[in-house]
């Protein structure tokens, strides 16, 4: 399975993005080799519709669960068509390397 | 000029199957044609004929207006009236919808989430993978679910 995180930059010490469509950068976590991607934002600068764009590329990833700081208002029935989970970190501070940590310690214990 | 945006409509929980077949036709099933029914259009079914819900109270449920739902009430029957007399494949899929899914708060974590297209509440946080979960209830409700018509208020 494989998760989605925005974050706000390009290495582990990046915290994670207060947006999700429009953020600089997305990390992929695959839970089953633990392996992780980072692959800069193509969509960041659009003028609309990136929400649209970024669920074809979560859908293309084969992306199940997203991580982001918040989540626009758009976004959410996009996600459900692709039955992709969201969840909302409520925690600025963390970094990329915590939060894959927290993801490691429960899908690899 | 470009037409209205549709307003995606809100659905309870996905059907439990893709579709349905028909049985004992002659031709060849691949090659015929498949009508397909948007999930919106399920859902007015659903909620029209199995919860016998009026055509008022089916429309907030899904969060739309009335007139949109009666109109794609009758192509949801159109479609099924075609499949039934023409022996056709039913296909569900599609729609500008979303799902009305709640929200989860995770008690060690600072982490809320959805579950999509499941019934079931999950069980444990995505994030920390901790069992204890509480029901998130954002400030802002949604509009209540018993609105009554427009015209029978301005009527009292």
């Amino acid at each position: 399975m494989k998760i989605g995180i925005s974050s706000n930059g390009f290495h582990f010490e990046s915290g994670i993005d207060k947006r999700f469509a429009r953020c600089t950068c997305f990390v992929f976590y695959d839970s089953e080799t633990g392996s992780i991607e980072f692959l800069p934002n193509p969509h960041q600068h659009l003028e609309s519709d990136a929400g649209k764009k970024i669920a074809e590329l979560m859908v293309q990833k084969g992306v199940s669960k997203v991580i982001a700081g918040d989540f626009g208002v758009k976004i959410k029935p996009l996600m459900d068509l692709n039955q992709i989970q969201m969840i909302v970190y409520q925690d600025d501070k963390i970094t990329i390397k915590e939060i894959i940590d927290q993801l490691n310690h429960y899908y690899k214990p | 000029m470009s037409p209205r945006k549709l307003i995606p409509r809100k659905i309870s929980s996905p059907p439990k199957i893709k579709g349905f077949k028909p049985y004992g036709v002659s031709e060849d099933l691949e090659k015929s044609e498949v009508i397909t029914l948007q999930f919106e259009e399920f859902e007015a079914i659903k909620l029209c004929d199995y919860d016998q819900l009026n055509h008022c109270n089916a429309a907030s449920v899904m969060n739309i207006s009335r007139p949109t739902f009666t109109r794609i009430y009758a192509i949801a029957r159109q479609k099924m009236a075609k499949a039934m007399v023409d022996g056709l494949q039913i296909s569900i899929e599609g729609g500008k919808i979303y799902f009305d899914s709640d929200w989860f708060q995770c008690s060690s974590c600072p982490s809320i989430f959805d579950h999509p297209g499941q019934n079931e509440d999950p069980e444990v946080c995505p994030v920390c993978g901790c069992k204890n979960l509480k029901k998130y209830s954002p400030e802002i409700k949604s509009a209540p679910l018993d609105r009554h018509c427009h015209k029978k208020e301005k009527r009292v």
